[in-house]
């Protein structure tokens, strides 16, 4: 019986070997994330202008910014931010998407029509515009990042869920739900929710990898987070400035990271299709 | 010593300019040369060269420069396309470098000018041989209505014309095609003859504009827009906002010697990185504007001709909001102690070498509480000392500290926010958690107006050079824009007043100068850090550059082996 | 179920798309009202006073109340005014009739590359799942999607034009001693084309080259995918096996027979993928001084100047929803049974 389990999942695994991959970087990811400020060998904002703009050496892996500011400790550090703003900004949208597409799926008629509505008038915005937009408005603080994010994230969710939901409000464990006298939130909640949950899962990791990439496109043109915290996206875009002449690590060891991270989350987002739904796979 | 030598040289101006008597020379500029000699009279004469041009700073938007919103790079366009009835001389500057002279002013449209006995009245004499682009005269009328539009238009050219008491179109006089009268509102203001030789008052061909006036655009506004009807030494050729801009030399150019350079092409390139690759690579000829750092990093190089001039008038500096109340809440800076802490809690040093890669003038550390000169800007007596800081806290009525916030430009960030890192981390020392702000260009002008935030650092550099036209704007109790710490203090209005009625050379000019000065020092409500330069770094077979203070290039004078 | 016109499913799609346009100038206004900083203070220039600002206020408008703007707007929209802007001194509508060529060269360019790239690769990953050829591709793609644009474009200007002299200048559409082709299309590479100018054609595509790379680079994941899917959909479907069975020869099986039905989902894809890229496309431009219409609308937005902002999100919502129509209509043509849509 246990070596039966054990050659499964070898075979599993065997057959994932880029997902678990990915899945080891993700712990990785977490494990900066949650201890990056410990064990990072430096303070990620002392200054030391004796050592600015350092070259990648023993003491400083990733050499040091302008301010003689350790990069390493500062890309550490930052996986907290990006992490968190990405999570958060999914977890909005997510939440949101998933109840405003429950309603219109299951309940269909005005509800959906209202609803439809406003996603289609959000689909029509340039999303990238419009998060640059509402951030511009509402001012550049990373609460402001994380709900720009969240609401152009909205419509794919609410989209997915609709559609998903759709498909099985007139399935026959619906209709059981039903005829045992549940009322229509609870089969919206306790029946149809969790049984689209697997295929969200999916959306979310793809998702994570582009709500950092939207982050780090909007510090890149100055709509970021404010100074001096560390976070990638604006650590590439100071960092581009000094490529020319000559300070390189600046930019490419947050820019590195920042792609890990994202394909990290692609990476697992396809896996977990896969494991889902095999005949999904793209 | 240095007072006399400039007062000979006002005395062997063309006849009659009495405003540019004795003018105070430059912190870091030795005394000007007489300047007619000095001029580079296009070398060579004209060539068949074409210039490419990059620069930081934004893209010139507009041909008008009376336009609502035309940028500053627009300045530049303009100067080379329309001409002034006069301009300004040269001078070499001691690192060899060649500037401007603002105590001297030279023919450009007007070959003559005489200033009426009284002191009332200028009337300029107009070359006769002049044409606009399409050949057309330029005559006394178009002078006019030049000069009608620069008033009546509104916005910052009206400002600016104010400035030098140039108010109403009943200032200005037709006499004959030829000479056009001026008549001033009071005797001796030091700033109208300068404020018609800067870049607002050009002289615009009238006939070619007045088919596209409308009722609601009486002055041609978007027409001129991206049209030329000029004079100048230069012809617009392609004009592509935020692409490129082309600009041909206008062969019949009458107003000075021909320029060398044939063909200027200017190109946007936003990312500073890309515009100083262009430059190593030699596709460029010329990267203007630069970073502090691209100046020191270029000039080390040594492959390129690299000139960095100190802004005239200009201050990077800390301001700090002065009232009593900010927000509804009590506001620390009110509190001379507390600002004085600032100032000996900043770390200037750090900042100059870092932020600014010691491509600046340093504007702190003398010592001496009591101004000596008045020059402006000069250093403040103020150096970075933590002990005296921390002891000055402790007088103050906040010896345990408190939060604040630090507002910076956007547009400024290359060298503003490693300093505004560098003072949050120093001011941690005394207790004061400061919460950095980056504003976006667009806001910042709102910040300055609204006064809403405790801290700034501002960048104020003032076009007509005078210490007393810098404080007016700065720390006068009108609360102009750029007074950041909305500073108020009738004692200081009153000096201020005092010296902008008086002019350099006389004692109570001197007097009010260094009382203003030393009451700044005292009170503190902006920490001065330095005076920044202008950097331009060219390739090696170009040569001709000048310093202007309006900080955009002259192609006019530049000459390309 | 009544099969509709090509003409009925125009005027349904028009028709329906017009609350969502509604939705998006409405919107569009009360986001740039709400940006923070005084268009007014900002345009005043430097030593204005409060005066000053209050003229030029009113000479923008601002002073109106919010509603009488919205009203002012609307007028002049209806009249086919978009305003000026402030940064460039141009109308909104020059400067996005100038620019949108721009942007629409380098998004189609982008997409052409991706294309040639993530088709072949699709279906070879497809006629060998699961095996390394398949990975590959799949890792490939995906790591092409997890770029973030601006640093893949900063490095390959760094790499090979700065440090390798291979590319061209940084320096937009054309490089210093070019001007632009006689305006046809706006399209660079197809006016210089048209005036029979090869040496033009050589010096677009050059100047093309690395902001396609970059932006094609970004597009390459979601049609790499969707190829892939499409076509292994297609050779595991009843009417292949049975081709095959019949033995047809396998190159025409496969590009004859499932490559032509697999082009439908890629087809979608195609279409979501530009206006996704249309739109992401300004950091590009931004790196690449490319004068499109993104750079413009991140400049308008930087210097809270309304009427661009404005244009350009319209510009893009009303692409949006000629792009869709044209995916729809393209359905129609290659499968007829999509007409109907009850």
């Amino acid at each position: 019986m246990a070596t039966t389990t054990f050659s499964h999942t070898r075979y599993v695994i065997s057959q994932n070997l880029i997902t678990f991959g990915a899945f080891g970087l993700f712990l990785i990811l977490v494990l900066f994330a949650i201890f990056g400020t410990a064990i990072a060998p430096y303070d990620p904002l002392a200054s030391n202008s004796a050592i600015a703009l350092q070259a990648p050496s023993v003491a400083h892996w990733f050499g040091t910014d302008q301010l003689g500011r350790d990069v390493l400790s500062r890309v550490m550090v930052a996986t907290q931010l990006d992490l968190g703003i990405a999570v958060l900004a999914v977890a909005l949208s997510f939440l949101v998407g998933s109840a405003l597409g429950t309603c219109a799926g299951y309940f269909g008629g005005w509800p959906d029509r209202i609803i439809s509505r406003c996603i289609d008038t959000l689909m029509a915005f340039p999303l990238f515009v419009l998060a640059m937009g509402l951030v511009a408005a509402l001012g550049n603080t990373v609460t402001n990042i994380i709900y720009a994010t969240a609401i152009i994230n909205l419509p794919l969710y609410t989209r997915v869920i609709r559609s998903e939901i759709l498909i099985r409000r007139e399935a026959g464990f619906v209709e059981a739900a039903r005829l045992t006298g549940n009322g229509d939130w609870r089969i919206m909640a306790r029946h149809l929710f969790p049984n689209v949950l697997p295929v969200m899962m999916v959306h979310i990791s793809l998702n994570m990898g582009w709500a950092i990439l939207n982050a780090a496109g909007l510090s890149f043109i100055g709509l970021g987070v404010q100074p001096p915290t560390a976070e990638w996206g604006i650590m590439v875009a100071e960092g581009a400035t000094y490529i020319v002449s000559g300070e390189w690590w600046m930019a490419l060891f947050p820019g590195a990271v920042l792609m890990v991270a994202v394909f990290c989350f692609n990476l697992l987002g396809d896996g977990l299709r896969d494991l889902i739904d095999p005949r999904m796979r793209t | 010593m240095r007072r006399r030598r400039l007062i000979k040289t006002g005395m062997s101006l063309a006849a009659g300019i009495t405003l540019a008597n004795g003018l105070k020379a430059c912190g870091s500029a030795p005394a000007p040369t007489d300047s007619a000699a000095d001029a580079p009279a296009a070398a060579g004469g004209a060539t068949d060269a074409t210039l490419t041009v990059v620069q930081g700073g934004g893209f010139p938007n507009s041909l008008d420069l009376h336009r609502v919103g035309t940028n500053r790079p627009a300045y530049g366009v303009s100067w080379a396309i329309y001409d002034r009835l006069m301009t300004f001389g040269t001078k070499t500057l001691a690192d060899g470098s060649v500037s401007y002279d603002y105590t001297v002013l030279e023919p450009e449209l007007a070959e003559s000018w005489e200033i009426a006995e009284d002191g009332l009245s200028v009337t300029f004499n107009l070359r006769k041989d002049a044409t606009f682009h399409d050949g057309a005269p330029v005559t006394a009328n178009d002078v006019k209505w030049s000069f009608d539009r620069a008033v009546s238009i509104g916005g910052f050219p009206t400002f600016q014309m104010k400035a030098g008491a140039l108010e109403s179109p009943d200032q200005f006089e037709v006499v004959d095609d030829n000479t056009f009268k001026v008549t001033f509102l009071t005797a001796g203001n030091k700033l109208t003859m300068i404020d018609m030789a800067v870049p607002i008052p050009v002289i615009i061909n009238s006939e070619l504009v007045k088919p596209h006036l409308t009722t609601e655009d009486p002055w041609g506004a978007e027409w001129l827009n991206s049209n030329d009807a000029g004079s100048g030494a230069y012809t617009i050729g392609e004009f592509k906002p935020n692409e490129r801009i082309t600009l041909t030399r206008f062969d019949d150019w009458k107003s000075g010697p021909l320029p060398a350079i044939q063909e200027v092409i200017l190109l946007d390139v936003p990312e500073a990185g890309n515009r100083r690759a262009l430059l190593e690579k030699g596709d460029i000829d010329i990267n203007y504007d630069l970073s502090e750092k691209d100046q020191q990093e270029l000039a080390d190089l040594d492959a390129f001709t690299v000139t960095s001039v100190p802004i005239e008038n200009c201050l990077y500096s800390i301001d700090m909001h002065t009232n009593p109340e900010l927000a509804g809440a009590a506001n620390p800076f009110a509190d001379v102690k507390v600002r004085q802490a600032v100032a000996y809690a900043t770390p200037y040093d750090a900042i100059m070498a870092t932020a600014l890669y010691d491509q600046a003038v340093p504007m702190y550390g003398t010592g001496k509480a009591e101004p000596d000169a008045i020059d402006w800007p000069q250093p403040s007596p103020y150096k970075t000392d933590m002990e005296k800081a921390k002891a000055l806290m402790a007088e103050s009525g906040y010896p345990d500290g408190f939060e604040t916030t630090l507002a910076f430009d956007m547009g400024t960030k290359e060298w503003g926010e490693p300093a505004v890192v560098l003072i949050q981390e120093s001011l941690a020392e005394l207790g004061i958690t400061v919460n950095i702000e980056k504003v976006p260009s667009a806001n910042f002008r709102s910040v300055l107006v609204e006064k809403s935030r405790p801290m700034i650092i501002n960048n104020f550099g003032g076009w007509l050079n005078y210490p007393d036209y810098f404080f007016f704007y700065a720390y006068h109790g009108q609360d102009a824009t750029f007074n950041g710490s909305s500073y108020k203090n009738p004692e200081m209005d009153k000096k201020i007043e005092a010296a902008l009625a008086s002019e350099p050379g006389k004692p109570e000019y001197d007097e009010n100068v260094k009382g203003f000065i030393a009451m700044a020092w005292e009170e503190m409500p902006r920490v001065p850090l330095v005076q920044p330069k202008l950097g331009v770094a060219m390739q090696p077979n170009i040569s001709g550059y000048q310093y202007w203070f309006h900080r955009q290039l002259d192609f006019r004078q530049l000459v390309k082996a | 179920m009544a099969k509709q016109s090509t003409a009925q499913i125009i005027g349904k799609r028009l028709l329906g798309a017009i609350p969502s346009v509604i939705g998006v100038i409405v919107v569009t206004f009360l986001l740039t009202r709400a940006l923070p900083g005084d268009p007014a203070a900002f345009f005043a220039g430097p030593a204005a006073t409060a005066e000053a600002i209050a003229e030029v206020r009113v000479t923008l408008g601002l002073d109106q109340p919010l509603l009488a703007q919205f009203f002012i707007y609307i007028g002049e929209l209806v009249r086919g005014d978009l305003g000026v802007s402030l940064t460039t001194g141009q109308t909104v509508v020059y400067d996005l009739t100038t620019r949108l060529p721009a942007s629409l060269e380098l998004t189609l360019a982008g997409l052409v590359f991706a294309i040639a790239l993530a088709l072949p690769l699709g279906i070879l990953a497809a006629t060998r799942p699961n095996s390394w050829v398949d990975h590959g591709v799949r890792l490939l793609a995906t790591a092409g999607v997890s770029l973030p644009t601006f640093f893949t474009g900063l490095f390959l200007v760094y790499v090979l034009y700065y440090k390798l002299g291979i590319a061209p200048a940084p320096l937009g559409r054309l490089d210093l001693l070019h001007s632009a082709p006689p305006q046809i299309t706006g399209l660079y590479l197809i006016d210089s084309l048209l005036a029979g100018d090869l040496e033009l054609f050589g010096v677009a595509a050059a100047q093309l080259f690395l902001p396609t790379v970059t932006l094609g680079l970004f597009a390459l994941a979601p049609l790499a995918r969707v190829t892939r899917a499409s076509m292994l959909g297609m050779l595991s479907s009843d009417f292949i096996r049975t081709a095959r069975a019949s033995g047809f020869p396998p190159r025409q099986v496969l590009f004859g027979y499932a490559f032509r039905n697999a082009m439908l989902p890629v087809i979608t894809t195609l279409g979501v993928v530009f206006s996704f890229l249309l739109g992401a496309n300004i950091l590009v431009e931004k790196v690449f001084a490319w004068p499109g219409i993104g750079s413009y609308a991140v400049e308008a937005l930087v210097a809270s100047d309304y009427a661009p902002i404005q244009g350009f999100i319209l510009t893009m919502a009303l692409l949006y929803v000629v792009l869709n129509l044209l995916i729809d209509l393209l359905y129609v043509v290659i499968d007829p049974r999509a007409g109907v849509q009850g």
